[in-house]
Formats: C-alpha cells, structure tokens, sequence
C-alpha cells in the first residue's frame, strides 16, 4: 500500500513541456478546434439558460444562425459590422506601439474618449460661428492633441520617474470619465446630462457608398502605415529593441524615454483619429459610454494578433463578428443583456486557451515506468 | 321573432366582421423595443413588463415583438432603430432620455415607421408626423404615495416617536432635473396635504443607477434625523438601508416588499402597457398616434403597487383611494397654487412661471404654465417641467 502511494506521488499523469515551434497548419488546427469547442459549450449553456430553446420554439441551429445573421443578415448589418470592426480596429492599432515595447499602455479607453470629448468640445462652442470645414479641420486638430496628451502624461511619469504604467494608464481612464461628466454638467444646464446630437460638425460621408465607407477605408489605411511603420521604419526598429531589452537599447546608445514618449504620442494619436471618427462621424455627441468599452476590447484584440496589424484586422473582425452575433441572440432567444456577454466570454476564453496548446506540448507518462524506478 | 331573429344575425355578422378585420389588422403591427439596459434595471424591467403585459391584452405573438436590450444613448440606437425597421417593424419605442436626438434621426429616414419614445421633450417641435413623445402623470401617483407617507409620519408623532421637533422627510434623488424636482415637490406635497408641518431633505446622487451611492445618501439622510425616506433612483440601495436602519420608506418603480418587509409602505410606478396597447391599436387602425401623450390614473399608467398594510398608518388605503378619485374628477390638484400655505417660494404664493416647455439650446424659459390656480404640469408636453424650489424642501446638495 505505502509503496504505491509513493509511485503515483512520484509520477504525473502527464508533463508540460514548451514547444520550440510549432507548425504553422498545427497552430491553426488547434485554434480552429478551440472556436468549434468554445461555440459547442455556448450551445450547451444557452440550452440550459434559453426557455425559447428549450421549449423548441427557436432550435440550436437558429442560435449558431445568428452569428452569421447579426454580422452579414442584411446590407444595413454588413455595413455596420465593417464600421465596427474598422473604429475597433483604429484603437487596437492604436495600443500596439507601445505594447510592442512592452509598455503596457491599458488606457486607450480614456485616450479615446478623450478624443471625442475633444472634438465635440469644438462642435459645441464654435459650432455655426465658423465654416463647417473649418469646424471639422479644428475638431480634428482638438482629438488629436486631447488624446495625445492623454497618453503622454503616463509617458513622462515612466521616462522621469519610472512609474507603473499600467496603473497609471488605468486611473487616467478613469480621471477620463469624470472629465466628461463635468462638461456634460456644464453644458446640458436642464440637468438631464444627456447632450444630444449637436448640429454641427459632422464628418460628411464620401460622395459615393456607404455612409460607413469613409471611416473603413480611413482604419484600412492606418493599418498598413502602422505596419510600415513598426516593420520599415528607424522608429519601428527601435520599439522592437526597447521592447527586448531596455538595457540593450540603452548600450546602443537609444535615448529610452525619448522612445517611449515619442511611441505613446503616436498611440494617442492614433486614439484621436479613432475618438473623432466616433465624435464627428457617428455619434456628433459625447456622453461617458462614448467609447463604450472599446478601448480594452482593443488590449485583446491587439494582443491575439500578437501585435502585428495585418493580422488584428482578423482578430479585430472576430471580436465584432462574436459580438453582433451575441447581440442578435440576445433579440432572437429574448434574453437578457448579459447572455450574449457571457456567450463571447465562452469563446474568447477558448481562443485564449488555445494560445496555451500552441506554446506548450503536453507529454503523457509512459505507464508506471518510472514507478517501477522507484521501487528498485 | 324572425325579424328579431334576423337581426341578432346580422347584428353577429357585423360584428364578428369588424373584429375580423381588426385582428387582421393587428396582425400587421409589429413592435420593436430599445432599451438602455435589461431586466436588472428597475427602470427597463418596468418598461419589459410592460410589454409582456400589452402583448397579453392585445393577443401579440412572440414574432410580433422585437426588444434590443443594452442599447447606449449613441449612433447604436440609430442603427439599433433601422435594423428594427429592416426586421418589418412598424412601430419603433426607445425608452431613454438620451435615446431621443439618434431616435429622431432614424425617423427623418423612415417616414413610414411610427417612432415613440419615452420621457423625450423634442415631439412637439420637431415638426415630424411619424415621431411621438410619451409621459405619464406620475406626479400624480407620487403625491398619493406622498399621503400614505404623511399619514405614517402622523402615526410617529402621535406615539412620540419623531426624531425631532417636526416630522422630517428624506429624499434620494437622481439628477437636479426637472423630472426628479417634479417628482419630490409632488411626494412632499401629498405628505404635506394630510401633515401640515413636513419639511424635507434632498440629497442627489448625480446618477440614475448607483446601488452604493443610493444606500449611502439614504444613510445620511436617516443620521441627519429623517423619519421617513423615500427615492428617485433605480436601484434598491435606499431601500436596504431603510430596511436596515428600521426607517419607512415609500419606494419608486415597483415594490419592495420582498426585500424590505418591515419598512416597505407602498411605491408608485408608470405602468407602460397602456401606451403599447395604445400605439399598437393606432398603427392597426391606421390612426395617427398623439405628438404628446401623457398617462394618467384613468388611463392605468399611473399605479400603486399594494400597500404594505403591516408599515403603513391605518386607514392609508382608504386615504389613497378617496384622493385618487379626487384627483381623476378633478377636484383636486396636485401643484395647486391657489390654496394658502400649501405650495410657497420666499414665503409667497406662486402666482406665474415661466418653464422650459420648447427645448432649445440655450434652455429658455416660453411658456407661462400657472394659471387657474395650478401649475398645469405634463399638459404642454409630456415630460415634466416643474423645476420649481418650494418652500419646505431643503437640497443638500446639487447634482446635474
């Protein structure tokens, strides 16, 4: 009796072991194997949780249906799937820079918002007193500096004095939020705090397509020039260096801080552009849910495309696919709004998990062989 | 007997024709319904339940009725508005505040789609045929919880159990904003109506849903000497901490009961089923619905949820129900400016006042809203704009 307690104390079923590489087919087998696992359990749970499931008035096949239908089920909706994957898309590019030197910038949401309330601030007291192409140019010119000087305050705190970025990124998000509050106060004196969508300063669309098309192809051309940029340019070069070793970018004779102040100003910058599309070309109006999330979204979409910008427009599409696909079960299956959270959560959980098999190999014990060691 | 016979038949007929095409007719309506947030809400909750409840009345199918929950005062109630209209929705509801400028655009594109929204002030102006603003009355319903309140603040005072010299009121609201103003004046007025020397306190939380701002503010009020609370907010942190500290309270959108047995007297609430049943019938009957609609008792949007006999003051629901009645002949008013030492400002009675009626951007005052000796609040638009400061009421803080 003892000694078998000793064999199985000495020996694991199975052992972790990292994997030197991994073919690129086996990566994607184990990714695709993870989504159709992931959207296996989310039927199970939905079936468990949904009384139009159950009772057969929707069937499973209408549920895994509304993936495809909430993104591509019309025209409208294809349209707005492009719109919300390219403004996701804007500030996932607009975290990677800085992710890619390991600074981990996790302020996006704020640096964004602020870039609306920037603009918007423009459109409402210079609104109708200036040219409206004059309007947009100097709302443009707000999100920029807004969302630049956003991301450049927890910069200089690192360059100067070594901060924690990541707490310091975070509370600005919130410093962000209040920030809107407050001039929302001062603007909507009737005490509603809900600024509705101003008259003037609205981003027209492009005189041909989509009102949608200007917004896709302005994220469409960030992206590539993000991907110049990190991949081709001295700049690029020298994130990647910081990023490995602070210390080997110092020995080269780099300035850091002047790396990491430069990288987030193009962050914030980047956040701008997209907080202007949101402010003048959708929503022509601010409010605390403007960004609405986004800007974390944004850390994970970034961070599965392991910030390489070609590849987050799949992971930045994938995200909006599971999301208007969660928000059309929601109305489809009549559940509550948090389903479809939870429904997304599943299969980003399964995607993110998969990340674990690609790195790692699992090795199964021979049986009892080194049992039979330990006993001798 | 034949001809009676006879007519009884064609009388059948007829009937049984015009009901036919009526539910051919509703067949065709379909609602769709967008929501700021879901059922953990009180505020959503109320207006889901009542959309199940006008789908009992008028015989909806599930297909019929479309909700989106979750959707944000942004361009995604816009989008949220025109793939409803895509999905074969004749009627589109939005039921937040901020919903209104992305809800009037979505209307612009699509004149054949009727488009109600909820609490919005924008109808009446904006010149459109196919978008409606709704309100109810809920002044009304609040000045008659404010009874129930005044009747148990009676109760206290004559076992000697008021904290201080003059029975005191605690008021958890929201926002400075007319629809909460409105809403406690109409509270302390019913209290004052049976309980002449009320006075109130009023703390604001600068938030529609903060569970731990709501407790908290409640908690100051009841350490500050408040005998009873009552709230404008949407979630049960007032109503814990009253259940908590032993305090009354008279509770807002639905009861309380459950939670707070020993201190829950009655909550008032805009019961929306009616206005469904009513923009549903008008869209089936081809009619045009009203730019301004505002429930009342006598429509059942303003309701009272049963009164928690165990807390309340004896005779309350007799009280309620004799004012009710009161308040539906008309005979009494609840912001009534006639009457002495009832509604003051600086001692003296309010004889004009100009409101906001017409939103603009600068938010001026247009239209002159006393006379005949009341304030005639919810009758030039729907949603309230009595955001007068009355004697009595004392605002601990500001919040906007």
């Amino acid at each position: 009796m003892t000694s078998s307690k000793i064999n199985k104390a000495h020996e694991p079923l199975f052992h972790l072991s990292k994997r030197d590489g991994i073919a690129f087919w086996k990566a994607w087998l184990i990714r695709i194997a993870a989504v159709a696992l992931g959207l296996a359990v989310c039927g199970l749970v939905a079936y468990l949780f949904s009384d139009k499931l159950r009772t057969g008035k929707k069937t499973l096949e209408d549920f895994y249906y509304c993936f495809i239908k909430g993104a591509f089920g019309t025209e409208r909706k294809l349209w707005k799937f492009l719109k919300n994957m390219a403004v996701l898309q804007c500030i996932s590019l607009a975290v990677t820079p800085a992710f890619r030197m390991r600074f981990w910038n996790i302020g996006a949401e704020g640096q964004t918002l602020m870039g609306v309330w920037g603009a918007i601030a423009v459109a409402f007291y210079l609104g109708g007193k200036v040219p409206e192409w004059l309007l947009l140019i100097i709302m443009f010119a707000a999100a920029l500096v807004c969302s630049a000087v956003w991301a450049v305050i927890p910069a200089l705190f690192k360059a100067r004095w070594n901060t924690n970025e990541t707490l310091f990124t975070l509370m600005m998000n919130y410093v962000a939020t209040y920030v809107v509050s407050y001039f929302l106060v001062v603007w909507v004196p009737s005490g509603s705090s809900a600024l509705g969508k101003l008259k003037y300063g609205k981003l027209p669309p492009l005189p041909f397509g989509n009102q949608y098309l200007l917004i896709i192809l302005i994220s469409l051309a960030m992206t590539v020039l993000l991907y110049i940029y990190l991949r081709h340019s001295k700049h690029g070069y020298e994130i990647s260096v910081v990023g490995e070793s602070e210390r080997t970018a110092r020995y080269s004779g780099m300035n850091v801080g002047k790396v990491i102040i430069r990288t987030m100003v193009v962050s914030g910058l980047l956040c701008g552009l997209a907080g202007y599309l949101i402010g003048a070309g959708l929503d022509q109006s601010v409010n605390t849910e403007s960004v609405g999330g986004q800007g974390f979204t944004a850390i994970m979409v970034s961070w599965l495309a392991k910030f390489n910008p070609l590849v987050m427009l799949l992971t930045a599409g994938l995200v909006s696919l599971l999301n208007s696909g969660a928000a059309q079960i929601s109305q489809d299956l009549n559940v509550s709004g948090a389903f479809p959270d939870v429904i997304v959560g599943i299969i980003l959980f399964f995607i993110i998990g998969s990340e674990f098999f690609i790195n790692y190999r699992i090795v199964m014990s021979r049986k009892g062989h080194a049992g039979k060691e330990v006993l001798k | 007997m034949k001809k009676l016979f006879a007519l009884v038949l064609a009388l059948a007929l007829c009937l049984s024709a015009f009901s036919f095409t009526a539910v051919a007719e509703m067949e065709d309506v379909k609602l769709g319904v967008i929501l700021l947030h879901d059922e953990d809400s009180t505020y959503d909750l109320n207006f889901i339940n009542g959309v199940y409840e006008a789908m009992a009345i008028l015989g909806l199918s599930e297909d019929q009725v479309i909700m989106k929950r979750n959707i944000p005062e942004t361009n995604e109630c816009y989008e949220a508005a025109l793939d409803l209209v895509d999905e074969g929705c004749t009627i589109v509801f939005a039921n937040s505040f901020g919903h209104e400028s992305f809800l009037l655009q979505a209307a612009r594109e699509c004149e054949d789609v009727q488009f109600c929204h909820a609490t919005g002030t924008m109808a009446h102006t904006a010149g459109l045929p196919n978008f409606h603003n709704a309100f109810a009355a809920i002044y009304e319903g609040r000045y008659l919880a404010g009874i129930a309140a005044g009747m148990k603040l009676n109760e206290l005072k004559a076992a000697g159990l008021l904290k201080g010299e003059v029975p005191m009121m605690g008021y958890v609201g929201a926002f400075t904003y007319a629809e909460v103003i409105s809403g406690y004046t109409s509270f302390y007025l019913g209290a004052k109506s049976v309980c002449p020397d009320v006075v109130m306190k009023v703390q604001f939380t600068g938030s529609w849903y903060d569970e731990m701002e709501e407790r908290s503010a409640a908690t100051a009020l009841i350490n500050a000497g408040c005998d009873l609370i009552s709230q404008h907010a949407d979630s049960m942190g007032a109503p814990t901490a009253c259940e908590n500290a032993g305090i009354p309270n008279v509770s807002y959108n639905g009861s309380t009961v459950a939670s707070c047995p020993n201190t829950f007297i009655v909550s008032s609430r805009i019961n929306w089923a009616p206005y469904f049943v009513y923009i549903c019938n008008q869209v089936a009957a081809g009619e045009a619905i009203a730019t301004d609609w505002t429930g009342t008792i006598a429509t059942g949007s303003v309701v009272l949820t049963d009164v928690n006999t165990a807390v309340a003051a004896p005779g309350t629901v007799e009280a309620i129900a004799e004012t009710m009645t009161a308040l539906q002949n008309g005979e009494i008013k609840v912001f009534d400016t006639a009457a002495d030492a009832f509604i003051t400002v600086g001692g003296e009675k309010l004889v004009s006042y100009i409101a906001d009626v017409d939103t603009d951007e600068l938010y001026t005052p247009d239209t002159e809203v006393v006379a005949d000796g009341y304030f005639h609040e919810s009758e030039f638009r729907s949603a309230p704009y009595f955001d007068v400061r009355i004697d009595g009421i004392e605002l601990i803080n500001q919040m906007y």
